[in-house]
Order: C-alpha cells, then sequence, then structure tokens
C-alpha cells in the first residue's frame, strides 16, 4: 500500500464479502423452492427470497467496485484521497441504507413497504432489480454521487490515466444509467423500453469499463507489463463493449412492444457482444505469459485470468446462446436466462471483485501477498465457486432446453408447471452444486484467517 | 499488438465509437417512441389498468412471474394469462392462493378486493394486447 487514504479500500471489501456469504444463502434458498416449493413458506416466499438474493448481489459488487476505487485511484493518481472521511462516512451510510432495506424486504409485506416507504408519491418499486424503497434509491443516488466527487477530485488533482479515467467514465455512466429507476411510466412497453437503460446499460456498458480498468490495474501490478501496452488493450476492448454493446441493448426489444426492426438490430450487434470478452481472455493471457516480475500473490494472477475466461463463457458464449431473435423467440424468459444469468455474473462482475480483492487485501494487510497455504485455501475457493458455477449454469441450460421442448415447442405444448414438474431433477443438481458453492465461499472465507508469519514483507 | 497501432488510436476509436453508436441509439430510441402509440394501444390505458400495473409492482409479481418474459422464471408467464385463462380464473386463482399443497410452490395470499382484482386484470387483459410481435409461441406461455 503506498498512500494511507488507500486504507478505507479494506471495510468496503469486507462488507462486499459479508453481503457476498447472504446472497448465497438466499440463493440456496430459492433453489430449494425450486424443488419443495412451500419451504419456508409463507416466512420467505420465494420473491422476498429473490429480490434479497439479486440485490444483496448489486449492493456488494458496487460495495466492491467502491472499495477498488478507492484502493486504485489514489495508486493511478500518485496521490492521497481527496477526503478518506468522506469515503468512510458514505460506507456507513450505503451499509447501513443496504442493511434497512434487506430488513424491509424480509419483516414488512412489500406492500406495506411501498407505502411506508413514500412509493404512492413516487412509484419505483416492483420492477425486477430496481425492487428498492424510494429512500434506499435516493440514498444509492447521494452514495454515488459523494462518492463520484471523492475520487473525481483525487484524479482532478493527481496524475490523470488511462486506467482511471476509464474507470471514472465507467462509474459516472453507472450513476447516470441509474437515474432512469425513477421513471416508471405507466404504459408497460415505455416503462420496459428505459428500464433496460439502467439495466443493460449497466451490465452490458458501463460496468464493462469498469470492469476493464480494474482487470488492467491488476495486470500492470502483477505483471509488471509496460503501461502504455496494457491501456492500449483497455481502450480497444471497452471500445469494443460501446460499440456493440450500445445497440446490442436491442435484444431485449424482440418482444416487449418495440418495433420488429429491434430484432435486426439487436441479433446482429448482441451477435458480436462476445468479442470484447474474448479479446479480455486473451488480454489477460497475453499480459501474463509476457511478465516481467514473478509477482508472489499467485492467487490474485490465478482470479485474474479466471475473469477473462469465465466472462468470456458466460457473457460471451452463453450471452451469444441465445441472442439471436429466431432462437430467444423460443428461450425468453426462460432457465436459459437465468443459466446465461448466473455465469456471466460470476464471471464478470464477481470475479473482477475477487480479483481486485485477492490483490489488493494483502497489501491492505501490510504484506504484498498471502502465505502460501492461505494461498492455496484461495485456489481452492477459486475451482470450487468456479467448477461449481459452471455446473450450475449446465443444469439450468439442460432445465431450459427441456422447458422449451416441453412447454414451448409441438402440437400439445404442456403447461408451465407440468413442464417444471418434469425437469425436477436438474433444480436437484443446480441445488447441490450450489452447495458446492457455499463451500468454496467458506473456505475462500476462512483463508483470510490464516496466519502470515511466513508471508513476505509488503512491496 | 502492432506497434503502429498506438493507444491515442484506440482511445480515438472508443470515443468515437462510444458516441457514433450512442447517438444511433438515440435516433433509434425516438423511432420507436414515435411508433410505440399504433403498437401498446395506448388509448386503451384506463385508471383501472394505471391501478392495476400499481398492484402488480406492489405486490411484487415479478419476482415469481415473468411479464412479456422478463421477471422470474419461478411461476407461469403473465402476459398472456387473460388470453390462456380469463378473467373469472384470474381473479379465483389469486383469491384461492395459497394453496397449501405440501410441497408445491405457493403463491401468497393478498387480500385484493373486489376493486383490485378488477384492476389487476383490466391490466393484465390490457398486456396481453400488446403487439409483441408474436411472442410468446403459444398460449402456455
Amino acid at each position: 500500500m503506498q498512500y494511507k487514504s488507500q486504507a478505507v479500500a479494506k471495510p468496503y471489501f469486507i462488507a462486499a464479502i459479508g453481503l457476498f456469504l447472504g446472497q448465497i444463502l438466499f440463493g440456496l434458498i430459492m433453489g430449494y423452492q425450486y424443488v419443495v416449493g412451500d419451504f419456508l413458506f409463507p416466512a420467505i416466499p420465494f420473491n422476498v427470497a429473490r429480490m434479497v438474493h439479486t440485490n444483496l448481489l448489486i449492493v456488494w459488487i458496487l460495495f466492491g467496485f467502491m472499495g477498488s476505487a478507492y484502493y486504485l485511484i489514489p495508486e493511478e493518481a500518485e496521490t492521497e484521497l481527496f477526503s478518506p472521511k468522506l469515503a468512510w462516512l458514505m460506507f456507513w451510510v450505503f451499509l447501513v441504507a443496504g442493511a434497512l432495506t434487506i430488513v424491509g424486504y424480509l419483516t414488512v409485506p412489500y406492500a406495506t413497504l411501498a407505502s411506508m416507504t413514500g412509493n404512492d408519491i413516487l412509484a419505483t418499486m416492483g420492477r425486477e432489480f430496481l425492487e428498492q424503497p424510494l429512500p434506499t434509491k435516493v440514498g444509492i443516488v447521494i452514495v454515488a454521487l459523494v462518492f463520484l466527487f471523492n475520487i473525481s477530485m483525487t484524479v482532478l488533482k493527481g496524475r490523470k490515466t488511462s486506467i482511471s479515467l476509464v474507470l471514472l467514465l465507467g462509474l459516472w455512466g453507472l450513476a447516470i444509467f441509474f437515474l432512469f429507476s425513477f421513471y416508471n411510466p405507466s404504459n408497460l412497453v415505455l416503462d420496459k423500453y428505459f428500464w433496460w437503460w439502467t439495466v443493460h446499460l449497466w451490465v452490458e456498458g458501463v460496468w464493462e469499463l469498469i470492469l476493464g480498468a480494474m482487470l488492467a490495474f491488476v495486470l500492470i501490478k502483477i505483471t509488471g507489463v509496460d503501461r502504455e501496452v496494457i491501456e492500449k488493450w483497455l481502450y480497444i476492448i471497452i471500445a469494443m463493449t460501446l460499440i456493440t454493446g450500445i445497440i446490442g441493448t436491442g435484444h431485449h426489444y424482440f418482444w416487449i412492444g418495440t418495433p420488429e426492426y429491434w430484432q435486426w438490430f439487436g441479433s446482429v450487434f448482441s451477435a458480436l457482444e462476445p468479442i470484447p470478452f474474448f479479446m479480455m481472455t486473451v488480454f489477460a493471457f497475453n499480459m501474463v505469459n509476457r511478465r516481467r516480475r514473478e509477482h508472489p500473490n499467485k492467487v490474485a494472477t490465478l482470479w485474474a485470468l479466471g475473469t477473462g475466461v469465465m466472462s468470456f463463457l458466460g457473457a460471451g458464449v452463453w450471452g451469444f446462446l441465445h441472442t439471436l431473435a429466431p432462437v430467444n423467440f423460443y428461450t425468453h424468459g426462460t432457465q436459459i436466462t437465468a443459466a446465461h444469468g448466473h455465469m456471466a455474473f460470476y464471471g464478470a462482475y464477481v470475479m473482477v471483485n475477487l480479483t481486485m480483492i485477492s490483490y489488493a487485501m494483502p497489501m491492505l494487510r501490510g504484506r504484498s501477498a498471502n502465505s502460501r497455504a492461505s494461498q492455496l485455501m484461495e485456489m481452492w475457493a477459486f475451482w470450487l465457486m468456479t467448477i461449481s458455477i459452471v455446473c450450475i449454469t449446465l443444469f439450468l441450460t439442460a432445465a431450459g432446453i427441456l422447458q422449451i421442448w416441453l412447454q414451448r415447442m409441438g402440437t400439445s405444448p404442456m403447461s408451465f408447471m407440468d413442464a417444471q414438474d418434469q425437469i425436477r431433477i436438474f433444480y436437484w443438481a443446480r441445488e447441490f452444486a450450489g452447495l458446492v458453492f457455499l463451500v468454496g465461499l467458506v473456505l475462500y472465507i476462512w483463508s483470510f484467517f490464516f496466519k502470515n508469519s511466513e508471508a513476505q514483507a509488503a512491496g | 499488438m502492432n506497434e503502429t497501432f498506438t493507444k491515442a488510436m484506440a482511445r480515438n476509436i472508443f470515443y468515437g465509437g462510444a458516441v457514433f453508436f450512442f447517438l444511433l441509439f438515440l435516433a433509434l430510441t425516438f423511432d420507436t417512441v414515435q411508433s410505440l402509440p399504433k403498437r401498446d394501444h395506448r388509448e386503451n390505458i384506463t385508471d383501472s389498468v394505471v391501478r392495476g400495473k400499481h398492484i402488480w409492482e406492489t405486490r411484487d409479481c415479478i419476482g415469481c412471474h415473468t411479464l412479456l418474459g422478463e421477471g422470474a422464471y419461478f411461476a407461469p408467464e403473465l402476459g398472456n394469462v387473460y388470453k390462456r385463462r380469463g378473467p373469472e380464473f384470474i381473479k379465483a386463482w389469486i383469491q384461492g392462493q395459497p394453496t397449501g399443497a405440501p410441497g408445491r410452490r405457493q403463491m401468497p395470499q393478498f387480500n385484493l378486493n373486489d376493486q383490485q382484482l378488477d384492476d389487476v386484470v383490466n391490466f393484465l387483459k390490457w398486456t396481453s394486447e400488446i403487439n409483441t410481435n408474436k411472442w410468446p409461441p403459444n398460449i402456455e406461455g
């Protein structure tokens, strides 16, 4: 750690990992409800578990992004953070707001929560991923703006690198596109159209800029490859991301009431979306192969390579699998979508955060890398989590194919629930894989508590 | 990567590409918004439909069901449920929840009054009339 104020990243990372654990536990509850439908009903209905699962995911990824920015920006700008105090304050605001929101989901009926929190004044709730009550949404905007002010001021007073510029662009984009979550017209088609401006332009747009910047930063640190080379790759990757991804939004506009020409725009451009992810994989392996130093933090390298591969498989390959309009006609809204969602989110945004945490956390604890035993444990966690997410994806893909076959093909299609009964075996398999994921996550957390007496001194 | 291809060139492609395609996206959005009235039949969005959407949202229906294919995949597609089941079935179904059948997926009881039930049905009726390019593939959704 080169700058004292980078230390503020640590609570963000710890909170991120804690919420990650919560996300997985609720994922397991939902997975079990898929086969034993009345599990925990009516205490935690499926929709509540799902809100908690997806909202915890979003919140912990945001914690990870913010922590990463607080770690990365001072080092890139070669100056202390503009205001560590503000960063600490926003940490507590965000954590308390997030915790209260989750408690609200779990303890109060959603309709009551909505009327308690001013949803009748400005109705924004009850839309997928944007279920947060109005005060939480406003809180997210405030936290985001203060955070952006803090890191932007840091960059302004320091060295301006391409990496910090790209990171800033991504984070500003994140805040700006979140504003569409406040727009909820009574016309469902318009509602859905602009809902995607938050959801798609986040995960297949500006978040990829953040991902690219974080990955580039870690690769510079662990490989020692020339910054010029890495930043050139970064620019070309994110150029392809936005060139394909913006119009690629069209793959969500096939069947929601929008004009037919979106089937062409959406299919063609989103078919190109795997390109930047493939480049990311090539980039990560290339840089590691051309490394100019042997960094003692081997497991951070593993995470960085894993991010490249898994984001390509999850976002690229599994995205392409169902993105062409004639295919999507059958797959839209099935377990195929769920399969893609799980591997894409894990491969891209979970793994890039864990890459950053893996690299930065030892530094924040005063050493350049953890002990061999700790790294070994973290590698076990890497493989367990990664292999189980691959299995989850494969099981859900199988479930999805069968679901489509039974429910959407042929002359006497089954009803939804009849088809679900036929594919239970895959849901059981998915739940089992989920338990393996939990084991991996527990090992991951355990790896932080290893004695590090033999660890290398901070470099 | 090739030495003649510089970082400045990569950066320019990024900025140029991002701006160009975002502008194209805005243009397409403008055209889409212009053409939507013919496809979404907004003249049929009554006060009841508006209230129905509000009920849909405040009960977090999307947390289990899909609507035009978007949402959760735990329970049936409801974009075409009006055509699949009809208004009376939908109301009776909502009122009859939860079934309590052991081991089966359960839907909460929302205690909706008659007007609220009508509002939900009217919202689903309007939704079922949106021009979705013939999606879903069949009536089962």
